[in-house]
């Protein structure tokens, strides 16, 4: 695992975010803020069979919370939502290949957070209870 | 007048000798707060080792002693900023907890369905939520005097326009945390007393940095933070002109607030203490004397001419690496604290490379929301802030961790 948290791919994603831009007709989204960094962020989703068809993100934020939003659209195309569910800090950290430290975690875990939520309020369940465990 | 020897003030201060991420501390926060120097360090451990007692209560020698250096810690306010005695300093947690008094006491005794608070678009939230919390409550309105966002100044013609309709309260910051800008507090204190206005000022970037006079600020209520001047947290002041406190009903009671309680009723204490429920912070108190101590040792004009001379070197090296500032250009009006961006890279990454190169700067709203997000439109800020014991070696470590943002976001 990198020591320095702005690796070269984080830099990339930041500067060239994949998945980037609003989806008008989503199935699932949810807009959440980091209120101490400013970051912004609406990660839409489209679900098909119980998985992740088709995932996008919009707003603005720290290279951290770009990039991982970026990175994070990416992995989730495919995946069931109730794995989507279980995803943790951890699974952040393993994706981005860094640890960010404690100060900048809350960046990093936001685009997760908002997609858990977003699923939540597809599923009809209580957003509120999203996100627990990041 | 002694030269003012950074270098031995450096050396007061025990942790500008840490090593953080194996660089040498360069502390540029001290507008959110200050560090500590041995002379605080030391009065505040005497105080648990010889003299630890409640005071106001005991009749043993102790208690007096704390008693005693409590009570002229507030002498040493009072003389700081030209009041008029102790009865005028009432001791609270920070600038915070004193805006919330005179928002829970005062206002909640003279402020009325319809009446107007203004504040200005520059407040720091601790002078923005008690009006917004007090104006749902009394069904006042609250209004803003705008600032010009290229200059960082308050517009005058708003000033005029807002006071002519005759709020009863004007509560305005005298120096702007985010953008450094140093209100003309006594011209506008003035013109606010004429519209008939009461005059709250937030002196929590202020006091700590040039001298402050209540004679020249020609305020009522004078609000500060200790920690940012030195001495611990959780010690603050709150200014009042004795013939406004008298009035004023106690906004917290207990123990120490009053003068005698039966079952149904109590009379207040005499000034300060009527505002001083419950055992209060006495180490803060004393750590805040020896603070301004350590100020005075040093002189408030000296420590303004100081931090004006880092912040127009900072202003110029920060021009000539093309980063973009906000606030006023002229550094004779402004403190020092100045917030910047480079272009393309958040605040937060900013802060986080600064801070691999050692240097502890601030980013984000900085507690002023209604100002970054929505005069300055940016979703956060950097900041770097000074105080005594900064050098123009700092800066150049800071303009040093610019080279490496750049660098990093492939921006040169």
């Amino acid at each position: 695992m990198s020591l320095d948290i702005y690796a070269e791919e984080i830099i990339s994603h930041y500067e060239h975010p994949h998945n980037k831009g609003r989806m008008d007709n989503a199935d699932a989204q949810y807009h959440d803020q980091n209120p101490l960094c400013g970051d912004d962020i609406t990660i839409y989703i489209k679900v098909s069979d119980g998985r992740v068809s088709e995932a996008k993100f919009d707003g603005i934020g720290c290279a951290i919370s770009v990039g991982s939003a970026s990175m994070l659209t990416d992995m989730l195309k495919g995946k069931a939502l109730e794995d989507v569910e279980k995803m943790d800090a951890h699974t952040v950290i393993e994706m981005l290949g860094i640890d960010p430290g404690p100060a900048r975690l809350k960046c990093a875990t936001l685009p997760l957070k908002a997609a858990q939520k977003a699923i939540f309020v597809f599923e009809k369940k209580d957003a509120g209870e999203a996100g627990k465990r990041l | 007048m002694a030269k003012f020897d950074a270098e031995k003030i450096r050396g007061d201060f025990p942790i500008l000798s840490v090593t953080t991420n194996g660089k040498r501390l360069v502390y540029l926060d001290s507008a959110a707060t200050s560090q500590k120097p041995i002379q605080v360090i030391k009065e505040i451990d005497r105080y648990y080792r010889e003299y630890n007692a409640n005071i106001h209560r005991g009749v043993y020698k102790i208690s007096e002693e704390a008693t005693q250096a409590y009570e002229d810690s507030k002498r040493k306010v009072a003389s700081l900023i030209g009041a008029k005695g102790i009865e005028e300093i009432v001791y609270v947690r920070n600038a915070t907890e004193a805006i919330n008094i005179v928002a829970l006491s005062w206002a909640d005794e003279n402020i009325k369905k319809g009446d107007r608070i203004l504040i200005t678009e520059m407040e720091h939230h601790s002078n923005i939520v008690p009006w917004q919390i007090l104006s749902k409550k009394k069904g006042a309105v609250l209004d803003y005097v705008k600032i010009d966002a290229d200059t960082g100044m308050l517009d005058e013609e708003s000033i005029s326009e807002q006071l002519s309709k005759k709020p009863k309260l004007l509560s305005i910051t005298h120096a702007s945390n985010v953008l450094g800008t140093i209100n003309s507090i006594s011209e506008i204190s003035k013109e606010a007393h004429d519209a008939g206005a009461t005059v709250l000022v937030d002196g929590a970037q202020s006091v700590p940095h040039m001298p402050v006079k209540i004679s020249e600020l020609g305020c009522d209520f004078l609000a500060f933070s200790g920690h940012k001047m030195l001495a611990p947290t959780g010690i603050g002041v709150l200014y009042g002109r004795s013939e406004i406190l008298e009035k004023m009903p106690p906004a917290f009671g207990g123990g120490d607030m009053i003068m005698s309680v039966d079952h149904q009723s109590f009379t207040s204490n005499d000034l300060p203490w009527k505002f001083e429920a419950g055992t209060p912070n006495i180490e803060g108190g004393i750590g805040l004397g020896a603070a301004i101590d350590y100020l005075n040792g040093i002189g408030m004009e000296d420590i303004k001419a100081h931090e004006k001379s880092l912040t127009r070197y900072a202003l110029k090296c920060m021009e000539e690496s093309g980063i973009r500032t906000f606030g006023p250009k002229d550094e004779k009006a402004r403190v020092g604290a100045i917030p910047f961006e480079i272009d393309g890279v958040h605040p937060h990454d900013v802060a986080t490379i600064f801070d691999s190169e050692g240097v502890a700067i601030r980013a984000g709203h900085h507690c002023a929301m209604p100002l970054v997000v929505e005069v300055l439109k940016k979703p956060a800020v950097s900041r770097m802030s000074f105080y005594i014991y900064n050098t123009e070696e700092d800066i150049d470590k800071a303009m040093e961790a610019v080279s490496k943002v750049k660098k990093t976001f492939k921006l040169s």
